[in-house]
């Protein structure tokens, strides 16, 4: 690992808690603080509707709750922009793992090649994980109001919560977050294992044995990730529920994985490390990020005309909010997941030129990261939402933690798997 | 004096390739060569021009949504906006997502199906069209290059094509490609 990363990581990761430590500092600290800050930016909207004395009493009982409400949001926006980040380079990581499983099961013969790329990047799981699971473990202790299930004064007054604390309590919901987390972990732990030996000793048990880890991988994974996706983020709006939420979660997991990939890829690349990576493989990378963008948009799409379209009031609601309060990132996350990579990518030629994957592949982050925000923040922080301080210092501190994690994987193993059976056809790839 | 061409045939594709190759270092000019199936990079090694079909396939797209567009917005929109089950009938943006499934269908429709008459009007294929192949059995197990003989010594250029590794050189009066 160049000294280069290790500085720039720990920078990141300085810079992050510093900004995130301010963010939580400069949550309100009280309800009154809220009150006061409200009346001040109605005096300042130069808010003065007369208000007759019969409706005074009843404006002050609503004002009441509503500072009580925003209270609320500010105080969770921390707490929810970390989540966030988190929550998206952790998929992220399980995403490129999930990939490097479909390469394997499918024994494809391009890929091996950055094959070390990818459990470079799967390294990250581990750490991720626990990362995650320790904001989940202080959600559920009570220490902010992400999951409004965890409060059970909210569950006492909420027929339909309490009608579902059967699968949303506390005990079953971390160990379910255990078990995916903890398989995840585990198994690309062993595919990183068995990986490794192979480079000292070919036996073709060892290739068996991968093969089948990653078919048992990628069963498991398509149900714990489908769970982990109503437990992580649809359990937000708890009132809410949509059945291909798990799969539209996937898409955008396994696109942000695999553009990853490539930009390590590319990163590693010039800097002369993989120097067999040919354009080709750029290339094929380039036709999955393309493609898996589109699939992405597929579902998000069907997920919200079959919505838009039906209007059933308990379900509807969850897109009123988004393009209520957050229009433009509610519509513009889709111009970049879909419309940017849809025209740039589509070129042959433009598929393998290094700075136009790069470029294409940071927006299709930058969209991605969107894509998590605005499912997990409306729910969370409502519409006192903003792009501010604790959100981009929770990025920098997760992305200056997950640069540090990766590149440290990727230096604990040579970068090209040595007696990979189909490594000799990946090296003369071509297409 | 009517151009004079060469017909060279070769058993394997591998054969051939070199063949091309060997041919194009020597500045003989290759009319035409006839496969039974595709040979990969085949193109690459008679230096042929890529296709532009995929660029007239994404323009024949682009018409394809705008046709279905504007078509939608006049019968949904302007000529006629009725309440249907309480969608909004005001503006194309607002009922949008209704349109998108046809639009999309109207878009791979047009840029599948243009493209393929394309295919169609420049490869020069319809029915009852006369088949142009100059030896049957290119259909099946030979490959044949049409060599162009121009101004070089007809011996010389039948003699380095049989070291090629051709198996039968045929000479011909140039059959008319257009």
């Amino acid at each position: 690992m160049s000294s280069k990363i290790k500085i720039t990581s720990a920078i990141l990761i300085i810079i992050g808690t510093i900004g995130l430590i301010y963010g939580f500092m400069s949550t309100p600290a009280s309800v009154d603080e809220v009150t006061t800050m409200l009346a001040d930016s109605h005096a300042a909207h130069g808010d003065t509707h007369a208000v007759s004395n019969t409706h005074a009493e009843v404006d002050a009982h609503h004002d009441e709750h509503h500072a009580e409400h925003v209270y609320d949001q500010l105080k969770n926006r921390p707490w929810a922009s970390i989540y966030t980040a988190a929550l998206f380079f952790f998929l992220l990581a399980v995403g490129a793992f999930a990939f490097y499983a479909v390469q394997n099961a499918a024994q494809a013969g391009w890929s091996p090649i950055l094959f070390r790329v990818m459990e470079g990047i799967s390294t990250y799981i581990l750490p991720g994980g626990i990362v995650v699971f320790v904001l989940l473990v202080l959600s559920m202790l009570g220490y902010n109001h992400l999951f409004i299930w965890t409060d059970p004064d909210v569950v006492a007054h909420d027929a339909i919560i309490a009608n579902k604390v059967g699968y949303l309590n506390t005990p079953f919901f971390l160990l379910r977050a255990a078990i995916y987390i903890g398989g995840w972990a585990f198994l690309s732990w062993l595919m990183r294992k068995n990986s490794r030996k192979m480079d000292e000793n070919f036996n073709e048990s060892l290739f068996k044995k991968n093969f089948k880890v990653s078919a048992i991988f990628l069963v498991f994974f398509i149900v714990s990730e489908s769970m982990m996706s109503w437990d992580f983020i649809m359990s937000i709006d708890t009132h809410w529920f949509s059945t291909l939420f798990g799969w539209y979660v996937f898409a955008s997991m396994f696109v942000s994985g695999i553009t990853m990939i490539a930009l390590v890829t590319i990163y590693l690349k010039s800097r002369g490390y993989l120097p067999e990576v040919n354009n080709s493989h750029i290339h094929d990378l380039a036709k999955f990020m393309f493609g898996i963008s589109i699939f992405w948009t597929y579902l998000w799409f069907s997920q919200f005309l079959l919505i838009w379209y039906a209007n059933i009031p308990e379900e509807a609601v969850y897109y009123v909010q988004r393009i209520e309060d957050y229009n433009l990132l509610f519509f513009g996350m889709v111009a970049i997941n879909f419309i940017f990579p849809l025209l740039v990518l589509v070129n042959t030629d433009f598929k393998r030129v290094n700075w136009i994957v790069v470029m294409t592949g940071i927006v299709i982050l930058i969209g991605h990261y969107l894509n998590f925000y605005v499912m997990i923040m409306p729910g969370t922080v409502g519409e006192s939402w903003f792009i501010g301080i604790p959100e981009i210092s929770s990025i920098l501190l997760i992305a200056g933690l997950f640069l540090y994690v990766i590149f440290n994987g990727l230096a604990k193993a040579p970068l090209i798997a040595k007696n990979f059976p189909l490594i000799k056809e990946s090296k003369h790839f071509h297409y | 004096m009517a151009a004079k061409v060469l017909h060279a045939f070769y058993t394997d594709d591998d054969i051939l390739m070199n063949a091309v190759k060997k041919v194009r270092d020597k500045k003989y000019s290759i009319e035409e060569v006839y496969c039974p199936f595709p040979v990969h990079g085949l193109d690459k090694a008679m230096g042929l021009q890529h296709t532009k079909l995929a660029i007239t396939s994404f323009l024949y797209g682009c018409v394809g949504l705008a046709v279905a567009l504007t078509m939608m917005n006049f019968i949904m929109i302007v000529d006629w906006p009725q309440n249907i089950g309480g969608k909004p009938s005001f503006s194309l943006m607002e009922n949008l997502p209704a349109f998108i499934p046809t639009a999309f269908e109207m878009t791979v429709f047009f840029a599948a199906h243009l493209m393929v008459i394309t295919f169609y009007m420049r490869s020069k294929l319809w029915p009852f069209k006369e088949a142009e192949n100059p030896d049957v059995r290119t259909t099946d197990d030979h490959f044949l290059m049409e060599v162009n003989v121009g101004a070089n010594d007809i011996q010389e250029v039948a003699e380095f094509l049989h070291s090629t590794g051709a198996v039968e050189i045929d000479l011909k009066k140039e059959v008319k490609h257009d």
